[in-house]
């Protein structure tokens, strides 16, 4: 593990967040810091993905506290915690459908204004995820799951983010594309960007993670180590579907 | 021969101001999913802030050209319009972003009787003669077809206007903004996008339209008065829907073949009809098309996919 620096980059006190009328998440603790691949995991329901929105802005608080870089951000609208370095690659992917896929990726640079330095991160992209490439021009609603997932984090990656924010990559995708996506995440991880992973996949989303946290019906019920809790026999039990 | 010819002239010059009109119901649709009712009657104050300005300008300088006075009567009502459209927005739809869709609706519909009662108030009931700032003597291309310059610059001014717009929307950072907007809120801001600024250029921009369409209009018929919005937004609304409601090409495409299904039905409805209905009726055309789209084709023309908002 590296060694932590004295502050977290991102830390969550006492975050309670209501959505659709009841309360998903009800006071979570979580810190991340620089450099760190961490994962959120947890059932279906247990406010991963809500969690998720309130960092990145798209929710709105109903207590508690969000620090990033040591800045209160809780007031801070999404627009603007995007320029700050937070990327959300939203649940479902949030691809613009109608858009072409390279008007999906120059999106994720919307509020970049250094034109030589956009065009050098789409080649990164371009050489990261080669099949995209080959789809610039069409419309990117006619891709693949996998394809679309790709350009999600594509997009998210052109924004320059320092905390990038994953919501289920893996959903609805074959093995081998799931695997095709956690060798992007890795390699977006190794470049020093700080990712905060939600995902379903527990298995794999340990493997791949440092740390991780497990959430059940609003709240965090345990922490530790990647390895730590794919030992656990409480994770194993509830999560990797073994039978204790 | 001659009336086929002139009536689809006559058709491509209103069909054009529709268009400009149907544009500004249509792109906000495409982003907040709502129909500005009011949208008319902006048009109208465009149209009548055009003519106090014409009228002071006189006043002032008899001596002014034309066009310099009507590009000073445009400079001054755009701004104005646009002023509207933001505020419209500001204070009355944004806090109605997420309210039950009716909710928005009755608003438009509040502020259009709004707009109209106080522009009854700055201006009477009394219909005005709209100065024709550009010359009405007929010209003849070809025998029996009249052709008037004003015609010739609403057609050509609209056309540039369209242009404009595509080229805004489909090639700048603005217009991606837009139609990322529209596409998706949450996911748009998440992109660094101010979605509240980009509602409010949408409304800011359909409101220029409408303050040209509101001059062109004003223009064509030599009137002006405060309930002259309704009856040109709700044919633009009808082109937009025509067209498929949210599609900026659909607007276009609905506006310029209202204007001539109106135009041509107006000329030969006395025929079709044996005389029994002149082209005073022609304002049936409009509904007609409105009906017949809506139940056969609610996505109109270019439309692909139906919003269930209103």
């Amino acid at each position: 593990m590296p060694t932590k620096p004295a502050s977290p980059l991102l830390q969550l006190l006492n975050l309670q967040v209501s959505y659709g009328g009841i309360q998903a998440v009800k006071g979570v603790d979580l810190e991340l810091f620089k450099g760190e691949l961490v994962c959120l995991i947890g059932a279906n329901g247990a406010g991963k993905t809500t969690t998720l929105n309130a960092i990145a802005g798209v929710l709105p608080l109903a207590g508690g506290e969000i620090r990033y870089n040591d800045v209160k951000i809780n007031a801070i609208p999404a627009h603007k915690r995007l320029r700050q370095g937070i990327a959300l690659v939203p649940e479902g992917r949030g691809i613009f459908t109608r858009l072409t896929v390279e008007e999906n990726l120059r999106m994720g640079a919307y509020s970049r204004r250094d034109q030589d330095g956009i065009e050098a991160d789409l080649e990164k992209v371009y050489t990261m995820l080669p099949r995209v490439k080959e789809r610039l021009a069409q419309v990117a609603g006619t891709l693949s799951g996998g394809e679309q997932q790709m350009v999600a984090i594509g997009r998210a990656l052109l924004s320059r983010p320092k905390l990038l924010l994953l919501d289920e990559p893996s959903m609805g995708l074959a093995p081998l594309v799931v695997e095709k996506i956690f060798e992007v995440v890795q390699s977006v991880a190794k470049e020093g960007v700080t990712i905060l992973l939600v995902e379903q996949n527990a298995n794999l989303a340990l493997e791949f993670s440092q740390r991780g946290y497990v959430m059940e019906s609003g709240k965090i019920t345990l922490t530790g180590s990647g390895n730590e809790l794919l030992a656990d026999p409480k994770v194993r039990e509830a999560y990797l579907g073994e039978v204790a | 021969m001659e009336t086929l010819i002139q009536q689809v002239v006559n058709g491509l010059v209103i069909g054009s101001v529709y268009a400009l009109i149907a544009l500004g119901y249509t792109m906000v649709y495409g982003i907040l999913g709502l129909i500005n009712f009011a949208h008319g009657d902006v048009l109208m104050v465009g149209a009548l802030t055009a003519l106090q300005t014409m009228l002071f300008l006189m006043g002032v300088a008899p001596g002014m050209s034309p066009v310099v006075m009507l590009t000073i009567a445009l400079m001054v009502a755009i701004p104005v319009c646009m002023m509207i459209g933001f505020t419209m927005e500001r204070l009355a739809y944004r806090r109605l972003r997420n309210a039950p869709r009716l909710a928005p609706l009755i608003t438009a519909i509040g502020m259009s009787f709004l707009l109209q009662t106080l522009a009854m108030i700055l201006w009477g009931r009394n219909y005005h003669t709209f100065p024709q700032l550009i010359s009405t003597t007929p010209m003849q291309p070809i025998e029996g077809v009249f052709v008037t310059p004003v015609q010739i610059f609403i057609v050509v001014a609209s056309a540039l206007i369209m242009i404009g717009l595509t080229l805004l929307v489909n090639k700048t950072r603005m217009g991606r903004a837009m139609r990322a907007t529209a596409e998706n809120h949450r996911v748009a801001s998440l992109m660094g996008v101010d979605t509240n600024a980009v509602i409010a250029f949408t409304f800011v921009i359909g409101a220029a339209l409408a303050a040209v369409a509101g001059v062109m209009y004003a223009s064509n018929y030599g009137i002006a008065h405060y309930g002259m919005g309704f009856m040109p937004g709700l044919k633009a609304f009808t082109a937009a829907v025509l067209g498929g409601i949210g599609n900026m090409g659909g607007a276009m495409l609905g506006g310029i073949l209202l204007g001539l299904v109106e135009s041509l039905g107006a000329g030969y409805i006395e025929h079709l009809t044996f005389g029994f209905l002149n082209s005073s009726y022609q304002d049936i055309f409009a509904f007609i098309i409105l009906g017949l789209v809506l139940i056969f084709k609610p996505t109109g023309l270019l439309g692909e996919r139906v919003s269930d908002r209103a």
